[in-house]
């Protein structure tokens, strides 16, 4: 049944590819639909599981002669992306209910998005879950090439050209891999039990790790992601922050921890240093940008490189922390990117901190105040929220795994606090010195967006979707702050099935 | 053998060759007042059932001879080859149907039938007199289908550089052929590979490697014999231009596998990275890595869409060798996959070409300026071609690339020793996309011009370039399919 997630939102693209041009609200009730079902078919697969199984969802012969298989299946770790994928594309829509410039391709490239990564997070086939992960490149390109702003066809390449290095690095590892182990089985399951040799495994999992966790937003090749977040329209950039990070962080997992588990034990800790460097670096750079959107764009990268650490401690805490992080920062940070790029963005027309200091954003837009107060400190961590609880546990995680780079990561934590409080203040809370008009700073995406949507001289009110979204995104990150168990119930017993026999070995072999 | 049994095994070739005449006699005497698209659609028409009735008769009637000891050699691959090939000179015939860059419609058809008989026949050699004679007999209608836009001083000057190459070039691959016939005593690929085994690798026979290499090389647009390749792909009518990427790309490679794996078998070496071992594998492996690192790097600066085109072709020349270099059962089935779908993506992407060119007035990038919102389905199928070329799944280019790069890396085992080409070409496969997106980047987001010299694309070219964008997504969502007939055609050939 978890298939028809996929199934479901590549019919969306269809029936979207031959409704009539230039029925805006028809094309966003036809995405909205695919993606409620979507969201409600993940829900139904997360009640019926039943934690520590790996459900078998569809597995037939693909490619018989090359022994690849159309395999898709799920366990808590999968389960839990795919929850939030469903979320993930339902806000999205919701904060992308006034798209009226070629809405029709908006939502078909939206949804080819979604429907690839849902395919990702479900595969069970390395060759299958390669194509999903290929198929959700090309969708940002053009969501951020055509709606986009800010030096958008900059970003969109920069984002496309990073992701196809990073897959084409994958495809060296998995090929090798597939035909060391006998060219006669891409199942992951089949492959995790193969030992590779050592010599192998040294240069394959750094190959295949880095290959996905460029996608992820490991430093020193997080550069795509502050520009391309910044350059892509909010939907777009929700989704990117949200789901798309997250391919990269789940392929490390899925991939490259499982095949090469003697290649993740000599790297490890070379890889828990870049991803400390991330943390901390990309909260420092959070800490001095002008744009607002850089802000969140930076903070991306820090929070990715929670879960990177995460993954790398190799005990129990810690990878059920990276992936309980890799739900929470998909929710908040599409909350965050939310109200920077729909409500403040679209109203404003400016995301420069300076200008909209002067703006008295809290008295003009109270809900979007509230609302970035509310996600900024789920962002920082505050106890009650899902980011307290994850990022503590990978602390935990770090800490008993290395010892010095946690105390580094707790630095990087205050400046997370550090660059919220700054923007938060500078955009919702700043004096207003000069009268509330619409501001008319140079910006490159002003023009298309004034042609966007006509109505720019007067700051709107927040629209009922953007409530409902906001309100659905808080509440999320709520629920699992308060009570955590609903999530890690179902991704801690993951970690027992045979795919991470290596962890239960003390992660050496 | 009876000359009819010679026929009947001939048949596929012969009934190409009558619809041929007929195409030019019912041309030449019954539609001389009609006019240019009329003509088109009639000759057509009648070409494209002549080369259907070729297909089914091959269906119906599966043969297996090898008639005058390899001079014509039938199949079950070669059968499997053949009906591709028929295949994409349909296509071809297709998307020439809207244009109008010439009066003369029967000669035109005819010729790009001449052609494909030419291809037909080197499939089925394998004896290296009969092998040059049908690589000219391929040659010529191509160099004239090149020249055939008479208004275009560009087309015969293409057409001249290119009859140019190919003379020299075959003169090159006269002389690696006399070298082996005087090493060997023998025309026959199978005794040749017979005679030379155990004989170690003498300088002379290197001479006749090298020298069939650059033939060959030639033919398949490989750097560096390819200067010929962005000139001809830019300057021909587009149709011609697809025949040329598409047909004789397949047989061409088709042949030249056979050559090298048959002909040379023995005298492989190694292309492993750090032990090479002389060989015609190490001298294909250079010409690869060649191909695809200045393909790729070359079609970047490109702002002719055909020219751009012929780069992405010298690109995927070098993919396509690798494949060959892997030199086994699997490899032949690896090119052949790849061939023939690279030859229908490429047959559509000139489609549009043609489409453009037909509204636009030229082929350079900006004229495909907002083309997604003058005519969709085009674009939509463009981005199709597009990214299957670039290797993004699941379409037919990535199976492909993925397929050949596998065979490739299992032939090495275990010590994957043609890793460094698989790795040079994924290095090259991400550059490849660069430029790719720039042409979807033109039809998707650039704005169009503001006048209203709307690209109308006809609703049988739109029909056509749908067929094969969906050919290309099937191929590439159940390549099982397409993989397991070649397969299964290779396995009783090659034992």
């Amino acid at each position: 049944m978890l298939a028809w997630t996929i199934y479901s939102s590549f019919l969306g693209v269809l029936v979207l590819m031959l409704l009539p041009k230039g029925n805006a609200s028809a094309a966003r009730k036809v995405a909205m639909l695919t993606a409620v079902m979507g969201l409600l078919v993940a829900l139904a697969g997360f009640m019926q599981f039943k934690a520590g199984e790996i459900v078998t969802v569809a597995d037939v012969d693909w490619i018989p002669t090359l022994g690849i298989r159309y395999h898709l299946a799920a366990d808590g770790i999968s389960l839990t992306l795919v929850l939030l994928t469903g979320l993930a594309a339902v806000a999205g829509i919701l904060f992308s209910w006034n798209i009226e410039h070629r809405a029709n391709e908006f939502f078909a490239f939206y949804l080819t998005l979604i429907g690839g990564v849902y395919g990702v997070f479900l595969s069970f086939d390395v060759f299958l879950l390669f194509v999903f992960y290929e198929l959700a490149i090309i969708p940002k390109y053009f969501l951020i090439a055509i709606w986009g702003s800010t030096r958008k066809e900059y970003g969109a390449m920069k984002l496309a050209l990073y992701s196809f290095v990073g897959s084409a690095m994958v495809l060296i590892g998995l090929i090798a891999a597939y035909v060391k182990a006998g060219a006669h089985t891409m199942s992951i399951v089949e492959l995790a039990k193969y030992p590779f040799p050592h010599d192998f495994q040294m240069w394959a999992f750094p190959l295949v790790f880095v290959g996905f966790a460029i996608l992820a937003g490991l430093w020193p090749f997080h550069t795509w992601a502050p520009t391309g977040h910044v350059a892509a329209p909010t939907a777009a950039s929700m989704l990117l922050a949200g789901v798309v990070m997250k391919l990269g962080a789940y392929g490390c997992l899925r991939v490259a921890m499982t095949l090469f588990p003697e290649g993740l034990e000599a790297w490890k800790y070379w890889i828990a240093v870049l991803a400390v460097i991330g943390i901390v670096y990309g909260a420092m750079v959070a800490l001095v940008q002008k744009d607002f959107k850089f802000v969140i764009g930076y903070s991306s990268v820090s929070h990715m490189g929670f879960v990177l650490l995460g993954l790398v401690t190799l005990n129990t805490i810690g990878l059920s922390g990276a992936v309980l992080q890799m739900f929470s920062h998909g929710v908040i940070a599409g909350l965050l990117f939310a109200v920077v790029g729909r409500m403040v963005y679209e109203r404003t027309h400016t995301r420069e901190l300076s200008v909209l200091e002067g703006m008295n954003l809290a008295k003009a837009m109270p809900f979007a105040a509230v609302t970035f107060v509310i996600a900024g400190a789920a962002s920082m961590g505050l106890p009650g929220f899902s980011g307290f609880v994850a990022e503590l546990q990978v602390l935990i995680g770090a800490w008993k795994a290395f010892p010095t780079l946690a105390v580094i990561t707790g630095g990087g934590i205050v400046i997370g606090v550090a660059y919220t409080l700054r923007a938060m203040q500078k955009a919702f809370f700043g004096e207003a010195e000069r009268p509330l008009t619409p501001a008319l700073s140079p910006s490159d995406g002003e023009r298309e967006n004034a042609s966007q949507d006509g109505h720019h001289h007067a700051m709107d009110a927040i629209s009922v979707p953007e409530r409902i979204g906001a309100v659905m995104l808080i509440g999320v990150s709520l629920l699992i702050g308060l009570y955590p168990r609903l999530l890690l119930d179902v991704i801690v017993p993951s970690f027992n099935s045979p795919l991470f026999d290596w962890l239960r070995r003390g992660g050496a072999q | 053998m009876s000359y009819l049994e010679l026929l009947k095994l001939a048949a596929p070739e012969t009934i190409v060759v009558i619809t041929a005449l007929v195409v030019l006699v019912i041309d030449l005497t019954s539609m001389r007042g009609m006019e240019t698209r009329v003509r088109f659609v009639i000759g057509g028409m009648i070409a494209s059932v002549g080369c259907l009735a070729a297909i089914m008769w091959m269906l119906v009637m599966p043969a297996h001879a090898d008639a005058l000891a390899g001079m014509l050699v039938i199949d079950p691959l070669t059968q499997l080859v053949k009906i591709c090939l028929l295949g994409l000179t349909i296509f071809t015939v297709l998307i020439s149907i809207e244009s109008h860059f010439t009066a003369h419609v029967g000669e035109y058809l005819a010729l790009i039938l001449l052609a494909t008989v030419g291809m037909m026949f080197l499939i089925s050699a394998e004896d290296i007199l009969m092998i040059f004679v049908s690589l000219e007999l391929t040659s010529l209608p191509l160099y004239v289908l090149t020249a055939f836009n008479k208004r275009d001083v560009k087309s015969a000057e293409a057409a001249l550089k290119y009859f140019l190459f190919g003379g020299m070039s075959a003169a090159f691959m006269l002389f690696g052929l006399s070298l082996i016939y005087g090493l060997s005593g023998s025309t026959n690929l199978g005794q040749i590979a017979a005679a030379l085994a155990g004989k170690g690798l003498d300088p002379l026979l290197v001479v006749a490697i090298v020298m069939t290499v650059i033939g060959f090389g030639f033919k398949v647009a490989a750097v560096p014999f390819h200067l010929w390749a962005p000139d001809a792909y830019q300057g021909a009518p587009t149709p011609s231009a697809a025949l040329i990427a598409s047909g004789s790309k397949v047989a061409s490679f088709f042949i030249f596998a056979k050559v090298m794996m048959l002909g040379f078998a023995g005298a492989e070496g190694s292309g492993a990275f750090r032990a090479f071992v002389p060989g015609w594998v190490p001298v294909i492996a250079v010409v690869a890595g060649l191909s695809m690192i200045l393909g790729n790097l070359a079609a970047i600066v490109q702002s002719n869409v055909k020219r751009l085109l012929a780069y992405s072709a010298i690109a995927h020349a070098g993919y396509m060798l690798i494949a060959v270099l892997a030199h086994d059962q699997q490899a032949v089935a690896s090119v052949i996959y790849y061939a023939v779908t690279y030859g229908l993506t490429t047959i559509g992407a000139f489609g549009v070409v043609a489409v453009v060119e037909q509204g636009a007035g030229d082929d350079r990038l900006p004229s495909f300026a907002g083309l997604s919102r003058r005519a969709p389905v085009v674009s939509l199928c463009m981005m199709i071609f597009m990214l299957s070329l670039a290797g993004i799944p699941p379409l037919a280019g990535f199976f492909g690339k993925f397929y050949v790069f596998a065979v490739a890396i299992k032939s090495g085992a275990p010590n994957l020793g043609l890793l460094w080409l698989v790795i040079l070409a994924l290095a090259m496969s991400a550059v490849s996309l660069y430029y790719y997106l720039q042409v979807l980047k033109q039809i998707y987001v650039a704005e169009g011009p503001n006048g209203t010299k709307a690209t109308k694309a006809s609703v049988p070219a739109q029909a056509v370039l749908a067929v094969l964008a969906l050919g290309v997504v099937l191929l590439g969502c159940f390549p099982g399919w397409l993989v397991g007939l070649i397969e299964s055609a290779v396995k009783p050939v090659t034992h």
